[in-house]
């Protein structure tokens, strides 16, 4: 059936989010700005026990199969993707930088949640329910490979005896040195263990804190989500245990069904990303009508555009790609609670909330002139945050690489 | 509880109104279109699709309940095969639904059987008006009691078929409120001006209409003694052409996608070029994210919900605009072919054109 009611039990994590995003995100919102490399522990802290006083949180990954355990279970169908994506609107809607300092799992957590073997659930993710908070990365990109990661990784993983052993450096790893060097967290670290297999080759492997070989070496200066850590890993001769490889060890280069299912992570990863975003977007159209309310505009509706103000026609423009985008989010993460293949939708939702999010943020603080650049407010600081969005989890133009070829319905080959 | 899936007799409908469309509307599109009339049987066809049937209860002669989302779910279909004909179609609607939601009892038994039993017959609605600002809720077009009736004046535009119409729904503004009136053809004050000359609906007839002191008694009013509330039976307009909206620009979509896959340059399909391949990206995009929109909209007036006004208003806005990118971008992608009248995407660019100016002429 077609409905958009929104569930009782979501609506309450909405609210219990919204309280955490105005009390313990907002007043803290500029300070983690500009205090880069700080680590917002209050926050941190109280996230971790309100999360485990939740249960294990609604963000924690369960232990055992299927997508992360749901507060509604045994109640079909599962709601847990759709609960997710509004938590990280909510949350971004507080702070997008600090959203990502959530101890509850996030990209490295999830391709465990995806790939791994129940062992593997049990060994890696049981750390959660602990009396510290603890955080997980994910490695992919290197120096001269982002987009072109899968096939042009030079991280080499050697099998030797009972040991993988892990050579090369990773950059952009989001929240690695909390994952590494602030918790006993984890990093899931991409890495071929065929360089001339390309694709098939490649495997991740999970890089548990104090790994002997695996250091943090560089902690980035980024135009937003200051509150967040970006930072290049290395690894020499870092050797983790044989069962830290996600799924299969063996080179499939005919069906690349390893590195495929691998890869489906960013099916449930990048609709929460889209959604993170439209959480900015939220918080910059409600600042900016405020704004214009405070200064005795009244923003009227229902009219054609021949009798709307520009700040009419501007702001109901917003409202529609705001509203839009969170309904491919919607879908996107709903398929995923309903099982449903959505690597389509997941990339939909992406390329679209990445671009409104811009557009959003970056019309608001035009609209808003002198206070719109001003950092009294933090609408100059939503304007930063939001361009991740259209560069992690794949570019927008990746993202829409992956649409074109699934309306097409062409290979990799044929359209590249 | 959130769901994206039509249930099953949504889908055997809009099964069933999509091999319409594909069928019999498309196939005489073009020539329709060319003539500036469509085949009185395709009409006939349509209507046997029993779209508008299904949402009037038995009690009037119909067999259902009404439901603004299988309604969309129909004219996305619709649109897809061709709007002209889809307007149409579903030009009786624009006159049953109202009377249906906003009726009295008596009203109901007496109006909506004639509309709706046997063949297509021209009841359509008078609801836009000619001024570049037409603005639903201010319509010039004006209402007085007086001599126990009510009195009309003003000027209304795009009515369909109103050379062959049985009666009107008069929409006009009356005390600070939009009523709705209940016109029988022939009613003395009623002149049909020429048939209008559009951009786009070129295979549908369309005519002004100019009402100088027209009397119509007391029971011609929509609600009686209390008259109506207009804001759902505008949202019902504006969801229903949304959702024509949305059709077409899927239709225009997989038109310049196939074509793409086709059509070959610098020794390949020209689809595998990215600045072909992302345009296309972007049209499915921007069709899938309005489409949700306007189910949403469809919802909220299903579930009568307080926003459900201002959700229909952003759908169908969302829509227009969404309508001419991707039917513009649908032409640009045939490059100059799409200019030639004989590919069908120059036309369904001049029929979303309109978009935002068609409110009224159909509902769900």
């Amino acid at each position: 059936m077609i409905s958009f009611e929104m569930p009782n039990s979501i609506r309450k994590t909405v609210t219990l989010m919204q309280t955490v995003a105005e009390n313990m995100m907002r007043p803290v919102s500029r300070r983690f700005d500009e205090c880069e490399h700080e680590i917002p522990w209050d926050y941190i802290n109280f996230t971790h026990e309100a999360l485990k006083a939740m249960g294990g949180g609604t963000l924690a990954p369960s232990e055992g199969n299927g997508p992360p355990k749901d507060p509604d279970a045994p109640k079909r169908p599962s709601l847990a993707y759709q609960r997710l994506a509004y938590s990280a609107e909510v949350l971004s809607w507080g702070d997008a930088g600090l959203y990502l300092c959530t101890p509850a799992g996030m990209l490295g957590a999830a391709a465990v949640q995806a790939t791994g073997t129940p062992e593997q659930k049990v060994r890696f993710l049981s750390r959660y329910r602990g009396d510290k908070p603890v955080f997980d990365a994910m490695a992919m990109t290197e120096s001269h490979a982002g987009s072109e990661m899968p096939s042009a990784t030079r991280t080499t993983a050697v099998r030797e005896g009972e040991q993988w052993v892990l050579n090369g450096e990773k950059i952009f790893v989001t929240a690695g040195r909390k994952a590494l060097v602030d918790s006993p967290g984890f990093v899931v670290v991409w890495a071929t263990v065929d360089p001339g297999a390309g694709r098939a080759g490649v495997k991740p492997f999970v890089v548990e804190a104090g790994t002997p070989g695996c250091s943090v070496t560089k902690q980035e200066h980024k135009l937003g989500i200051r509150a967040s850590d970006t930072v290049s890993i290395l690894l020499q001769d870092c050797r983790v245990p044989l069962d830290n490889i996600l799924g299969s060890p063996e080179v499939q280069t005919k069906t690349e069904e390893g590195f495929k299912g691998a890869m489906a992570t960013f099916d449930a990863s990048r609709p929460l990303v889209a959604a993170s975003a439209l959480g900015i977007a939220r918080a910059a159209l409600e600042l900016l009508k405020e704004c214009l309310e405070r200064s005795g505009v009244h923003l009227r509706y229902g009219l054609p555009r021949s009798r709307m103000t520009n700040l009419e026609r501007e702001v109901v423009e917003m409202e529609i790609m705001l509203r839009s985008s969170w309904l491919l989010v919607l879908k996107a993460v709903w398929m995923m609670d309903e099982r449903q293949p959505n690597n389509l939708e997941a990339s939909m939702s992406k390329v679209r909330a990445g671009d409104m999010v811009v557009k959003i943020t970056q019309r608001a603080v035009e609209l808003l002139g002198p206070q719109g650049i001003s950092r009294e407010h933090l609408l100059e600081k939503w304007l930063r945050d939001a361009k991740i969005n259209d560069l992690y989890e794949g570019t927008g133009q990746i993202n829409r690489l992956i649409v074109a070829r699934r309306i097409l319905n062409y290979s990799r080959h044929e359209l590249s | 509880m959130y769901g994206f899936e039509p249930t099953d007799e949504q889908r055997m409908l809009v099964e069933a109104v999509q091999r319409f469309a594909q069928k019999e509307m498309r196939p005489v599109a073009h020539d329709a279109d060319e003539a500036g009339e469509l085949p009185p049987a395709l009409i006939e066809k349509g209507w046997e699709l029993g779209v508008l049937q299904a949402s009037i209860p038995e009690g009037y002669g119909g067999f259902g309940e009404r439901s603004a989302v299988t309604g969309v779910l129909a004219a996305e279909e619709l649109g897809w095969g061709d709007l002209s004909a889809a307007l149409a179609v579903l030009a009786p609607n624009a006159f049953a639904l109202p009377v249906l939601t906003a009726g009295t009892e008596e009203q109901k038994r007496q109006l909506i059987p004639p509309v709706i039993e046997g063949e297509w017959k021209p009841f359509v609605a008078a609801f836009v008006e000619p001024d570049f600002d037409f603005y639903p809720g201010e319509m010039r077009t004006s209402a007085a009691a007086r001599n126990g009736g009510h009195v009309l004046n003003g000027v209304k535009a795009l009515v369909p078929y109103a050379e062959q119409a049985r009666s009107f729904l008069v929409f006009a503004a009356q005390d600070g409120r939009i009523q709705a009136f209940v016109v029988p053809a022939g009613t003395p004050g009623l002149t049909i001006a020429a048939r209008e000359k559009l951009l786009g609906l070129q295979a549908i007839p369309t005519y002004r209409l100019q009402l100088q002191e027209l009397q119509v008694p007391a029971e011609a009013r929509l609600g009686g003694e209390q008259g109506m509330l207009f804001e759902p039976i505008l949202a019902a307009a504006q969801v229903a052409l949304a959702g024509l909206a949305v059709g077409l620009s899927r239709g225009a979509f997989e038109y310049a996608r196939d074509y793409a896959k086709e059509r070959e340059a610098f020794g390949g399909p020209i689809a595998q070029k990215q600045s072909i391949a992302f345009t296309l990206a972007d049209m499915a995009i921007e069709v899938e994210a309005i489409r949700l929109l306007v189910w949403e909209a469809a919802w909220m007036l299903d579930a009568a919900k307080d926003e459900a006004a201002k959700a229909a208003y952003l759908a169908l806005t969302g829509a227009a605009d969404m309508a001419m990118m991707v039917t513009d971008r649908a032409v640009q992608i045939l490059g100059g072919h799409g200019y030639i009248r004989e590919h069908p995407v120059e036309r369904w660019m001049r029929n979303a054109r309109g978009v935002a100016s068609y409110v009224g002429l159909a509902m769900v």
